[in-house]
């Protein structure tokens, strides 16, 4: 009796993940509406949606194109001081700064891209490392504008007005759905991007590579443009991060968010539509709840990092989907 | 130029073509026109140039002396996938294919690369006739009933037939196959050489090959490179009778 208990609540679930991956865009939307809802205090769930995104940006190139980045928090950095900046220093329309904010990660992406594309391996993630350095130091010294070690202050956004309709963002609820409105634009773009032909190129550059070449495929131009989308992904997650915070710390551009992204997806599983979110999700409160525990929470976020690198490479919802074998 | 001009307009053309690697010689001097319509083979023991000569003529790079030409344009030094760009084909030694990819994706990705590149937005679904085509050059490898399978899960020799395929996609008018029957089976090779026959008819078809017995009932004519160099060329039977060949084939032991 209890055994086919068992056998029919997992069939249940294994088509609940099926249909979750086929309606993928819908489904994340669906969740992360009701995400506020389930999540123990609110701070969490914008940090979930926010560094979410970030996660599935990166996940174009790590995920999808196969390219390992360990510079993707030159973009994200980018995207918050752009978009802070045009706020707080010059006074400009919230929309148009996130607008800004996507427009100049995504040009550094062109740049970085440009240098670092032609390496592979390890060698791209040095140069890419590199390179968010060289990004990283230029905010930090170009104080008059970033606001250096202290950080950009003054980026507030009180009020939205979406088409007429006044929120007010001080509200925790009400900006998190703002900020959801973007987060499910940009998901529904990434989703078109993947399901489009040049998605299915990203896909053979991972594969082989050398093969998509002898197809007739440029494969140093097709990873730029990846990583200049990507990096304009990343860019969103960072605009609406310094609009979340009204200030932008040095910390998003540091090197360690570029970790954090390799964390998260590897946790969640990289190459999958949720996967980002997922390890987002699972990092953000694993850290929160070590935090409480140990001044060495980064001591045991390393060991499961390590453990599912070992046991889990395809990650939480790779695994998943890999068991319902689709 | 070298050995008899067979009649037939000139599809690619070796001028001078040599390559060094670190000042080792793998091709010297190697000038020959293919022609439109033949099953070239190219034949020769190990450590002939085969590969390299194979790579030169494919676009994999450039060589270090010579020219090459493909209808009477000199496209030297292009990239790789110019050269696909412009008709011409390969299939690899080692098998290569995106093996975590269905057989008809596989396919679909290669009809593909002659028609769009940079669309991001378009559903792939949607775009039906390179589904079609890649359906049909499956079902003419014979795959067809392996279309949903992943390329890793296919046997060495379907995998093979899956690269060919690929090469088809692009309706290339100059195919080039490299060792296409290596480590296959002699009933998968049998296949294999069933399939190339068939390709050859109305396809103008290079390939290059170690063992000389496959290819003498197949080619039209046959390419003999040794030690880097131009050693015999013409029909299947002027080199069946060339002493030099034999006594080079036999003296590897080949």
């Amino acid at each position: 009796m209890s055994d086919t208990g068992i056998r029919v609540s997992g069939k249940r679930l294994t088509n609940t993940i099926r249909g979750v991956a086929r309606h993928r865009v819908a489904a994340a939307i669906a969740t992360l509406v009701l995400l506020p809802w389930v999540a123990p205090y609110e701070a969490l769930s914008v940090n979930i949606l926010l560094f979410g995104l970030y996660a599935v940006g990166f996940n174009l190139v790590f995920g999808y194109t196969g390219m390992l980045s360990f510079g993707h928090a030159a973009f994200f950095g980018v995207g918050a001081y752009a978009c802070g900046i045009a706020i707080a220093t010059f006074d400009v329309n919230w929309l148009l700064a996130i607008l800004l904010g996507i427009i100049v990660a995504g040009f550094v992406a062109m740049i970085i891209g440009a240098l670092a594309i032609r390496t592979r391996g390890i060698y791209f993630a040095m140069v890419t490392l590199a390179l968010a350095q060289c990004v990283y130091y230029i905010l930090y010294q170009w104080s008059r504008l970033t606001g250096g070690e202290d950080g950009l202050r003054g980026v507030s956004v009180k009020a939205a007005n979406i088409f007429g309709l006044k929120l007010n963002l001080l509200n925790p609820m009400t900006k998190y759905y703002v900020m959801l409105i973007f987060v499910a634009l940009a998901l529904w773009v990434f989703s078109r991007i993947l399901e489009s032909p040049f998605g299915a190129v990203l896909e053979s550059i991972r594969e082989n590579e050398n093969r998509a070449r002898a197809c007739g495929y440029d494969t140093l131009r097709t990873k730029w443009l990846a990583f200049v989308l990507s990096g304009m992904f990343c860019g969103l997650a960072g605009a609406l991060y310094a609009i979340h915070l009204s200030i932008v710390p040095i910390e998003t551009a540091h090197y360690i968010m570029s970790g954090q992204a390799v964390m998260m997806s590897l946790l969640g599983g990289m190459g999958t539509f949720f996967g980002p979110f997922i390890g987002a999700a699972a990092f953000l409160l694993l850290e929160d709840v070590l935090t409480l525990w140990t001044e060495y929470w980064q001591f045991f976020v390393g060991a499961l990092f390590v453990f599912f690198v070992l046991f889990f490479p395809r990650g939480i919802w790779g695994s998943l989907l890999y068991w319902v074998g689709r | 130029m070298s050995g008899d001009p067979i009649l037939g307009e000139t599809v690619l053309s070796a001028h001078g073509v040599g390559m060094k690697f670190d000042g080792f010689r793998a091709l010297a001097n190697v000038t020959l026109d293919i022609c439109k319509g033949d099953l070239t083979a190219i034949i020769g023991p190990n450590g002939a140039g085969k590969s390299t000569f194979f790579n030169i003529l494919s676009g994999a790079f450039p060589p270090s002396e010579g020219r090459i030409a493909f209808e009477g344009c000199d496209i030297t030094g292009r990239r790789q996938h110019e050269f696909a760009r412009m008709g011409i084909a390969k299939s690899f030694q080692i098998t290569n294919v995106f093996p975590q990819l269905t057989a008809a994706e596989n396919v679909r990705i290669a009809v593909q690369a002659m028609k769009i590149r940079y669309d991001i937005w378009t559903p792939r679904r949607r775009l039906t006739e390179f589904a079609a085509k890649a359906a049909e050059l499956l079902n003419l490898v014979g795959l067809h009933r392996h279309r949903e399978r992943h390329a890793e899960n296919l046997a060495h020799g379907e995998q093979r037939a899956l690269e060919i395929a690929m090469a088809l996609a692009s309706d290339p008018r100059l195919l080039l196959l490299d060792e296409p029957t290596a480590g296959m089976s002699p009933e998968e090779t049998m296949t294999m050489i069933g399939l190339i026959t068939k390709l050859a008819e109305d396809r103008t078809v290079v390939l290059v090959e170690h063992k000389m017995k496959l290819v003498m009932g197949i080619s039209d004519r046959i390419i003999v490179l040794h030690h880097g160099e131009l050693l015999a060329d013409g029909a299947p039977d002027d080199i069946r009778a060339n002493d030099e060949v034999r006594r080079v084939y036999l003296g590897q032991g080949g």
